[in-house]
């Protein structure tokens, strides 16, 4: 994975940055020791490190923005990071940023309960945001599969999803407003508890924009009371394309359930042997979840069974008590688990439509035969948004290049039957260099204008998102990165 | 190309290559409208450009809820086309002819560019929450595209919802990728008569911070007249359950209505139906829900006579006033900045505005953003110049 060279000329003046960054931070709040500074080398995508020039961690937005006019002014490139667990490495530092991470911004603001919405600092954890209202009986909807660490800021910054969404939505439908710091400074506040704000959606592009816009400090978002209850079904069938018939009936069925998982044949036997979930030995699983009281829960799964059963499932079992539907979720739960026993793997998110499922799932396990790697599937189904997790050794010289050829065209074949290279993890690092396959130069050119406002000198996150030919003459290093 | 001589140059480009050059090639601004149903404020463009004849739906997937639809085809026939399939755009789209006399054809172009949404915005969403994915022109000529039609998506920056609601101002839609919703097999309406706004508002507030999922919360008219109303969706057991456990939840009298006693309810609280032939001015105001009513108390306080539908649980307040014209802006946007909120001009009343902006002024930081985007996107200012600031 190329990154831009760093600037010598940046490195060169460490010392001054650092004084001045101290100059308006707590000294614990500047990073710079060598040996601390590799704290803050990676993200979750391990496979690529690089420690940055120094790590800053305030507590307040104003010193945000005091870091960020001094990082303006002495033209250094500023990684915002949350709580590093991005899988798109889009809190990779180079040897030349200064890491500005939101960890120490945690308080919640305001609880309002009657207005339904919560304000918080963005380093709060995404679980945490919950934890804040569920004695009101209330709870943050997106939920993320890393919610126990992962922060608000980067859920905002990758428009982060989660197994819920179906019902719920992702971030972007559950941000309402957000103070934010531009690179010059500048502090602005967008929405707010109301549910529009006026002018251009100016947050709709923020959301999602993976930290190169400004550095979100405080989000207003929407909380829900938590439902009455909900209860899974698991059905298995013996082959994917009926799986994928069952799920299209089910959606036009007009139930709306909260959750419908897949998993394939190899995720299903290496979770049950790993989690010993009871799970049937079957080409395709579905665990569909539905909310509501005893009696509307009931009255929605009558509705899926008779669905499924139509579709001649090899095994249908409806949970009866708690702790069957805790059995029923476990396996699906520790699916990456049970994948990461067996070997190292890398996870890609890519969606599709829904329509497209045999398809993809056919050409995967071509793939996998071709490139002489394992792959299980597991994704939330009733949004096309894929998981396959791509088993390597990371040991074995070549594996992990391999491995990242098999996922480019996985990606690639996502797009080509409609869909798209990321659902929910965002492009970061990792996909940056396939954003062609899906945009064209012009298409990318009107994302590239976007951050030319917000950020006109690139020097937010820059060699994310796009690939590096594409913004070279932005980031003012056109002619070194051509040299080197 | 059609041109249709009237007033002004009506231009209606039937295909997006022939709306691509007829903009690379514009020197003079121009007005960028759909059906023209939902004008308003002003722009200072004299000749129209409609994309009214670029019209037919693209794919309809009912069982991926994917419909992808081109710019000018009429809303009526999309809702056909996924009522036949039992399917329905779910963020309840206004049709804002009552209310504004205009008699032309509704387009979904016209809908997501002005991000129109109804009273099930509290539950689902808005437009731009459902619009997975567009094509449009931006003000240079170039053909470009944004999101897809997939249902989850965060490839690169989300134009989409830059899009959704800009009017027009940074492009020109050219064809929109919806994620649509069945329509539940039922619905019922709670109602309670004679609450005041804010016994109202409370009420609508307990019922929304409950479990029940509700997905209209509205109130509306004036003393004994007066209606608190909440509207429930999904199967037939579960409506007749929520009803029930709200009524005992909320306390008070609620009557149950049912049928098109229910949906005749929401389609004129979505129409704004109440103001419609109505002499006077009518805004379209976004508050906190809970201070819904403390605007009316405000707007009183001030000597200034009006009457309010709240939506949204109090969040979305219909405003209309006696008076019009800057002053009645001033006062109005006065109050409002003491909430926190914003406020939209929808209909002129008597005396139109003449140097008060339509739409609400943003502040210094957020004006610079947005007029950024708007160099960007369209660096000769030839698309609905002014109309947003």
């Amino acid at each position: 994975m190329q990154m831009p060279p760093p600037d010598p000329e940046v490195i060169g003046k460490k010392s001054r940055l650092v004084d001045r960054l101290k100059s308006v931070l707590p000294d614990d709040a500047v990073i710079h020791d060598i040996a601390e500074t590799r704290a803050y080398e990676c993200d979750a995508l391990t496979a690529y490190r690089c420690p940055p020039l120094c790590a800053v961690l305030p507590s307040t937005t104003q010193e945000v923005s005091d870091v960020l006019k001094i990082c303006a002014e002495e033209n250094v490139p500023v990684v915002p990071r949350g709580s590093g667990t991005s899988l798109a490495g889009g809190a990779l530092p180079t040897a030349d940023c200064v890491i500005l991470g939101v960890a120490r911004l945690n308080k919640v603001l305001e609880a309002d309960y009657d207005n339904r919405v919560i304000r918080v600092q963005t380093g709060r954890t995404n679980l945490s945001v919950t934890g804040a209202v569920e004695e009101q009986g209330f709870f943050y909807a997106p939920d993320p599969s890393s919610q126990l660490a992962c922060a608000i800021a980067g859920n905002i910054a990758m428009n982060s999803g989660g197994a819920h969404c179906l019902k719920y939505g992702v971030t972007t439908n559950n941000l309402m407003g957000v103070r934010m710091v531009l690179m010059d400074g500048t502090i602005v506040d967008i929405g707010g508890p109301h549910l529009d704000a006026p002018g251009l959606d100016l947050l709709g592009v923020i959301c999602g924009s993976e930290g190169q816009l400004g550095v979100v400090t405080e989000a207003t978002l929407r909380i829900l009371h938590k439902p009455e209850g909900a209860r899974p079904v698991l059905m298995g069938f013996d082959n994917s394309e009926v799986a994928g018939a069952c799920v299209a009936d089910i959606i036009k069925a007009g139930v709306l359930p909260v959750a419908i998982e897949f998993m394939d044949r190899p995720c299903i036997r290496a979770t049950d042997s790993f989690s010993g979930a009871g799970y049937p030995d079957c080409e395709a699983l579905l665990i569909v979840e539905v909310e509501g009281s005893p009696a509307e829960i009931e009255e929605q799964l009558n509705v899926i069974v008779d669905i499924a059963r139509s579709h001649d499932p090899v095994e249908l079992r409806q949970s009866q008590s708690d702790a069957e539907s805790e059995r029923i979720w476990l396996g699906r739960k520790s699916a990456f688990g049970a994948m990461g026993q067996i070997n190292d793997y890398m996870c890609l998110d890519g969606t599709i439509p829904v329509s497209a499922l045999p398809h993809v799932l056919k050409r995967i396990g071509e793939m996998s035969a071709q490139y002489g790697l394992d792959v299980g599937n597991v994704f939330h189904a009733g949004d096309g948004n894929m998981h396959p997790l791509i088993l390597f050794d990371a040991n074995k010289p070549g594996d992990l290049e391999r491995c990242e050829a098999f996922g480019a065209d996985i990606l690639r074949l996502c797009v080509e039957v409609g869909g798209c290279l990321t659902g929910e993890h965002g492009v970061g690092i990792e996909k940056r260099d396939l954003m062609y396959e899906q945009y064209s130069a012009d298409d990318l050119e009107a994302q590239l204008r976007v951050k030319d406002v917000f950020d006109p000198r690139w020097l937010l996150n820059p060699a994310k998102v796009f690939p590096l030919d594409a913004t070279a003459t932005r980031r003012g290093q056109g002619s070194s990165e051509a040299a080197a | 190309m059609r041109q249709e001589q009237e007033r002004f140059d009506m231009l209606t480009p039937s295909t997006e290559q022939e709306l691509a050059e007829l903009i690379a090639t514009r020197k003079d601004p121009l007005e960028i409208v759909g059906g023209g149903t939902r004008k308003l404020g002003r722009t200072t463009a004299r000749d129209v450009l409609s994309t009214r004849v670029m019209t037919g739906i693209q794919l309809y997937e009912p069982a991926a809820l994917t419909l992808v639809v081109r710019a000018g085809t009429p809303v009526d026939e999309v809702q056909e086309t996924l009522a036949a399939e039992g399917q329905r755009l779910p963020f309840e789209p206004m049709d804002q002819r009552g209310l504004s006399g205009a008699d032309g054809i509704s387009t979904i172009g016209g809908v997501a560019a002005a991000n129109i949404s109804g009273p099930r915005r509290l539950q689902v969403g808005a437009c731009r929450d459902f619009m997975l994915g567009i094509r449009f022109v931006d003000g240079r000529g170039m053909v470009l595209q944004n999101g897809g039609r997939v249902m989850k998506n965060v490839t690169g920056y989300d134009l989409v919802k830059l899009m959704a609601g800009s009017r027009g101002t940074l492009g020109v839609l050219t064809e929109i990728s919806f994620k649509v919703l069945a329509i539940p097999e039922t619905e019922a309406t709670l109602v309670a008569a004679g609450l005041g706004p804010d016994a109202g508002i409370a009420a609508l507030s307990r019922a929304l911070g409950s479990p029940f999922d509700v997905s209209g919360a509205a109130h509306f008219g004036e003393g004994e007249h007066s209606r608190t109303v909440l509207r429930i969706e999904g199967l037939e057991g579960s409506v007749g359950y929520r009803c029930e456990v709200l009524r005992a939840h909320l306390g008070g009298e609620w009557d149950v209505l049912r049928g098109s006693d229910s949906a005749d309810i929401w389609r004129d609280l979505r129409d704004v139906s109440a103001f419609a032939g109505k002499t006077g001015a009518v805004w379209r105001v976004s508050v906190k829900p809970g201070d819904g009513p403390r605007l009316t108390r405000l707007l009183e306080e001030q000597g200034l006579p009006h009457e309010a539908i709240f939506d949204w649980g109090g969040g979305l307040v219909w405003l209309w006033t006696e008076a019009s014209g800057d002053a009645v802006a001033i006062r109005l946007r006065e109050v409002i900045a003491g909430l926190g909120g914003h406020a939209t001009l929808y209909r002129e009343g008597e005396t139109p505005l003449t140097d008060e902006p339509h739409f609400q002024p943003e502040d210094a930081a957020l004006a610079a953003l947005s007029s950024g985007l708007r160099r960007q996107f369209d660096p000769r200012g030839i698309l609905n110049p002014g109309l947003m600031g």
